[in-house]
């Protein structure tokens, strides 16, 4: 991961926001707004490193705290303990397998709008809530779930196009040298 | 591990949240309309791309419907004609009735057109923002109509080139309405259920509310943000609530509020 990787991740966060502000379709299709930036997240999580991790945290939660009636900077707070989770569990789990980013986008589906509605209840505000409110959960879990793999697929593609390849390892070894000449056995 | 550079930058980060969640809530406002501006030309370029869309559209639509549709607007304008001339004639016979029992005459509403360009993209609130702000006269509290005149929210926060509108059903909403039957009862729309925007509820109703499905509920005037008289939808259902003490009716909004791509701003006169 370098800086290249961090700027794409942010871009895209700023246009995630901007679609979900834009194109309210999946919102009168399915009673419900699907969040792109859990699974955002989730591959920050188990491929960036801790930087990138809090700057789509705050950039990310900034963003769509601006457009949304939410007081602004409650949403960075979830997206970093999601971000986190992530982080720290990236060695015990198969980040690789689409299997394991879908669980993980399930669970930052989940958690982020659950933690952020904590965060609104506790610090006084009243969020529309109801028996909906479990329908919205579950269709924010599923689009984390169905949208994570695709994140990987699409930053690892970037990546790999945009990105400086590292060098080839170089055959020699300095212990198999054939030495020549007058001083050789 | 983790190195000591990446601390610092999650320390910032969270400090920075910190501060921004412990602002004043005039600062706070400020610098939630100085992020929003970023995405200005992510909306120049929506709106451009809609145009021109439209404009596709134009022109690979056959004459004979063009026609069609001109000679639908040519009647319809006439009706409207006849219909403004009318009332004129009311208008002026209202102001002489005024005038003769001595009532102060009420001045005309003017109303600015505005295009929605975002909706809350949060689950949790119902908004929306338009290209109107500051600029263009816009302050806090107007109410906002749709196009239909039907009464869809009211203004919650203005920056200069974009307001943000509360719709009916969100938390932060509250409209004073009376219902049109014999009793004319009076309550309070408020919240609805997160999934379903058709519908609010019509609270703080008496208990012996005449309510039937199908009476119309307009703003009653009360509580001075919201003009009297504006349609706002009919009720459903009605049921007791508090034991009996009071009543609370289920509201059909008469605006369509997932649908919105226009709405009127009523100003001040």
């Amino acid at each position: 991961m370098n800086w290249l990787d961090t700027i794409l991740i942010l871009g895209a966060a700023f246009l995630a926001v901007f679609w979900e502000a834009a194109f309210g379709g999946m919102h009168r299709l399915l009673g419900a707004q699907i969040d792109f930036l859990p699974p955002l997240m989730v591959y920050a999580g188990l491929r960036a490193g801790l930087p990138t991790i809090a700057l789509l945290a705050a950039w990310g939660g900034l963003c769509l705290d601006s457009l949304s009636a939410t007081p602004l900077g409650i949403s960075v707070a979830p997206l970093l303990i999601v971000g986190l989770a992530a982080y720290s569990s990236r060695e015990l789990v198969l980040r690789d397998q689409t299997f394991a980013q879908a669980v993980l986008g399930l669970a930052g589906g989940a958690g982020v709008p659950m933690l952020t509605l904590l965060l609104l209840l506790t610090t006084g505000h009243k969020p529309l809530l109801g028996w909906g409110t479990l329908w919205q959960l579950a269709v924010t879990s599923a689009g984390g779930a169905l949208l994570t793999p695709p994140c990987f697929i699409l930053f690892d593609w970037l990546h790999r196009s945009l990105a400086h390849g590292g060098a080839a390892e170089n055959s020699f070894r300095a212990d198999r040298e054939i030495r020549r000449g007058r001083g050789a056995v | 591990m983790l190195k000591r550079p990446s601390y610092i930058v999650v320390c910032l980060i969270v400090l920075l949240t910190l501060i921004i969640l412990n602002l004043p809530s005039h600062t706070k406002g400020r610098l939630k309309l100085g992020i929003g501006s970023l995405f200005l030309p992510l909306l120049g370029l929506a709106g451009s791309s809609q145009h021109l869309a439209g404009a596709a559209l134009d022109r690979v639509m056959p004459r004979g419907e063009l026609l069609q549709q001109n000679e639908a607007l040519r009647q319809e304008n006439q009706g409207l004609r006849f219909k403004v001339m009318e009332a004129g004639a009311l208008e002026r016979e209202n102001a002489r009735l005024r005038q003769l029992l001595g009532w102060q005459a009420q001045q005309p509403h003017n109303y600015k057109l505005a295009n929605v360009v975002l909706r809350d993209p949060s689950n949790w609130w119902r908004s929306i923002q338009i290209d109107l702000g500051s600029r263009d006269s816009m302050s806090l509290n107007l109410p906002v109509l749709s196009p239909e005149g039907a009464l869809v929210g009211r203004i919650s926060s203005v920056g200069l080139t974009r307001s943000q509108v509360v719709l009916l059903g969100d938390p932060n909403c509250h409209v004073a309405a009376l219902v049109e039957n014999e009793s004319r009862d009076n309550g309070v729309i408020g919240a609805s259920g997160p999934v379903d925007s058709g519908f609010v509820e019509l609270g703080y109703l008496s208990r012996n509310a005449d309510l039937k499905p199908g009476q119309l509920v307009r703003t009653s005037g009360l509580g001075g943000i919201f003009p009297k008289g504006i349609l706002v939808g009919q009720i459903v259902d009605a049921q007791p609530i508090e034991y009996g003490f009071g009543a609370v009716a289920r509201v059909k909004l008469a605006a369509n509020l997932n649908a919105l791509e226009e709405v009127w701003v009523i100003v001040q006169p």
